[in-house]
């Protein structure tokens, strides 16, 4: 809410119309996708719901979601330190094209971030004959689901800790390397401490888009149930079964995910809004 | 390098001296890993197409499958833009003017679209508005069908687009001073003309900008737009999935193409956009 004022104050009809339109747009465009997941879950009762989670596939789903999300994460919280340090705390030729570089996956298509490793790691990519000659397989494997979620997440910790580390400048480290410490201890005892809470926001939403990914995924994994197939994409394979039940089932385990992760970042935003810069996410 | 800078002019280096260590290992680290992940991949993207020669590319791009899906795709884009533009507005408005109930539970579930993975909106989307839909049971009577039509594609990306206006325009319209306003109303201006022609202005940049974001993010979604679509060829089948389908058929070069051509689209709109987002801006602080 901003200050009121009288030369702010819409006649109340006005103001009521207003309100009312948004809140049935948004209840038309947002809440009843969300509603539809949780009811077409929950339809044939608890027991099919239990059911839908008993299945081996359905548990090695989530098992690959996790530790996919996992590596991808990690590779990308140490991207984005690593970016962040070199371009918050160090002037250099040519930053502002290594800032766009770091920006240039939200503006790509996830199909087109999972085709690419396809252009290059698949059967007929650039290096796709030496990998097959080698016996390597990237494409339709674990390591090419983790590349295409990679590629699509890799912004989202960069760009909140630059904006904060530039922000923040460089004397604090710059007097903790007078008084002798060393890099590592710089960067763990002073660094990180106050970047901390808008690192975890980066890392919150880097998780949440690498669990939900599927466009990027959907290329390059070969689709094989509790092999290659991760949440979003297994419950793709139920629903084109006609298996609806249990495909929303699996699918209301993902939104669970994302309203706490909805609450989560709204908590962190209410309580250290000057460190964060509140992100688009994609 | 000799001391004294001759000319006056500075020395070219390619890092300022600093008294912290690391600048080489983590630039080195962050270059390494960009050309791995994103300048590798896109260069692959850039010359794959090529391959094959230029007829190829061109006969490809200009099939009427193809030049189907990328209408289907740029215009639906274009018009969930521009519906999320007006409600966005209202929405951002709202939020950031009228205290009622529920106002920070509604300014949280703005992002849902954000948080909700695309498959699991897409598969709800299509439930609410299939002809035994919720929605769609409604529309079925008149011999109205939304899903597996275009109509489906724009409201679904309709959804996805939502949070990028409410998100644009509401930081400026917190940021609107209100003296602006006030003097508006002392000079005798009345509500409506304020609005119109003292409010507006300043929120357009943001708005361009948030429409541009939603209208790149709907020509590239994949997710929540295909359950909902139905995928018939020539009628709603979006660009993203034509390349997943040449995927399957291992035509990289056809599927490189059409990600290709999309991609450029997509920055040529948008470096257009973001050109009348800059005029807009100087014009506002003439």
């Amino acid at each position: 809410m901003s200050r009121d004022s009288p030369a702010r104050r819409d006649p109340p009809w006005f103001a009521a119309l207003l309100i009312a339109v948004t809140l049935l747009y948004m209840a038309a465009i947002l809440l009843l996708p969300l509603i539809t997941v949780f009811a077409e879950a929950l339809r044939k009762g608890l027991d099919a719901y239990a059911q839908a989670f008993a299945d081996p596939d359905a548990q090695a789903a989530i098992r690959l979601t996790l530790g996919v999300a996992a590596i991808s994460v990690l590779l990308n919280t140490v991207f984005g330190l690593a970016a962040a340090w070199a371009i918050a705390k160090f002037e250099f030729w040519g930053k502002s094209a290594v800032m766009t570089l770091i920006d240039l996956p939200f503006s790509i298509s996830p199909v087109i971030s999972g085709l690419v490793f396809v252009l290059l790691y698949g059967i007929n990519g650039w290096f796709g004959p030496w990998l097959d000659a080698n016996n390597i397989q990237i494409i339709f494997t674990f390591t090419g689901i983790v590349l295409a979620t990679t590629l699509v997440t890799l912004p989202f910790v960069a760009r909140e800790l630059i904006p904060l580390m530039q922000e923040q400048g460089a004397d604090e480290e710059a007097a903790a390397a007078t008084l002798g410490a060393g890099g590592w201890r710089t960067f763990f005892l002073v660094t990180i401490p106050n970047v901390k809470w808008a690192l975890m926001y980066g890392v919150l939403l880097c998780t949440a888009r690498a669990m939900g990914e599927f466009g990027a995924v959907a290329v390059v994994s070969g689709h094989i149930r509790g092999e290659t197939a991760t949440m979003p994409l297994y419950v793709e394979i139920l629903y084109n079964e006609y298996s609806f039940s249990a495909a929303f089932a699996v699918a209301s385990l993902l939104a669970l995910f994302a309203l706490v992760t909805l609450a989560v970042k709204t908590l962190l935003e209410m309580r250290f809004a000057e460190e964060l810069s509140i992100q688009r996410w994609r | 390098m000799s001391l004294t800078p001759t000319n006056g002019r500075k020395p070219f280096r390619f890092v300022e001296p600093s008294a912290l260590p690391g600048f080489g290992a983590a630039f080195g680290f962050t270059l390494v890993y960009l050309s791995f992940f994103v300048l590798i991949p896109l260069a692959a993207l850039a010359l794959k197409p090529w391959e094959s020669g230029w007829g190829l590319f061109v006969d490809i791009v200009t099939r009427p499958r193809t030049l189907a899906a990328l209408r289907l795709s740029f215009g639906a884009a274009l018009i969930a833009a521009l519906v999320n533009a007006v409600f966005g507005t209202i929405a951002a408005w709202v939020l950031v003017r009228y205290d009622f109930p529920g106002r920070r539970l509604l300014d949280a579930f703005v992002d849902l679209p954000f948080a909700l993975p695309t498959a699991v909106a897409g598969i709800a989307l299509a439930a609410i508005y299939a002809p035994n839909g919720v929605v769609g049971s409604l529309f079925a009577p008149f011999h109205i069908s939304i899903a597996y039509t275009p109509l489906g594609v724009m409201i679904a990306l309709i959804f996805v687009g939502f949070p990028f206006i409410v998100r644009s325009v509401q930081p400026v319209l917190e940021d609107l001073e209100v003296e602006i306003e006030e003097a508006a109303a002392t000079l005798g201006a009345s509500r409506w003309r304020t609005i119109t022609q003292v409010v507006a202005p300043v929120i357009l940049p943001a708005l361009l900008a948030g429409f541009s974001l939603s209208f790149a993010r709907a020509v590239g979604e994949y997710g929540s737009v295909i359950f909902i679509a139905g995928n018939i060829p020539m009628v709603s089948e979006i660009a993203p999935l034509l390349i997943v389908i040449q995927l399957e058929e291992f035509d990289y070069a056809g599927a490189a193409a059409v990600g290709l051509i999309m991609l450029t689209l997509s920055f040529v709109m948008l470096l257009i956009l973001n050109l009348l987002q800059g005029r807009i801006a100087r014009r506002g602080r003439r």
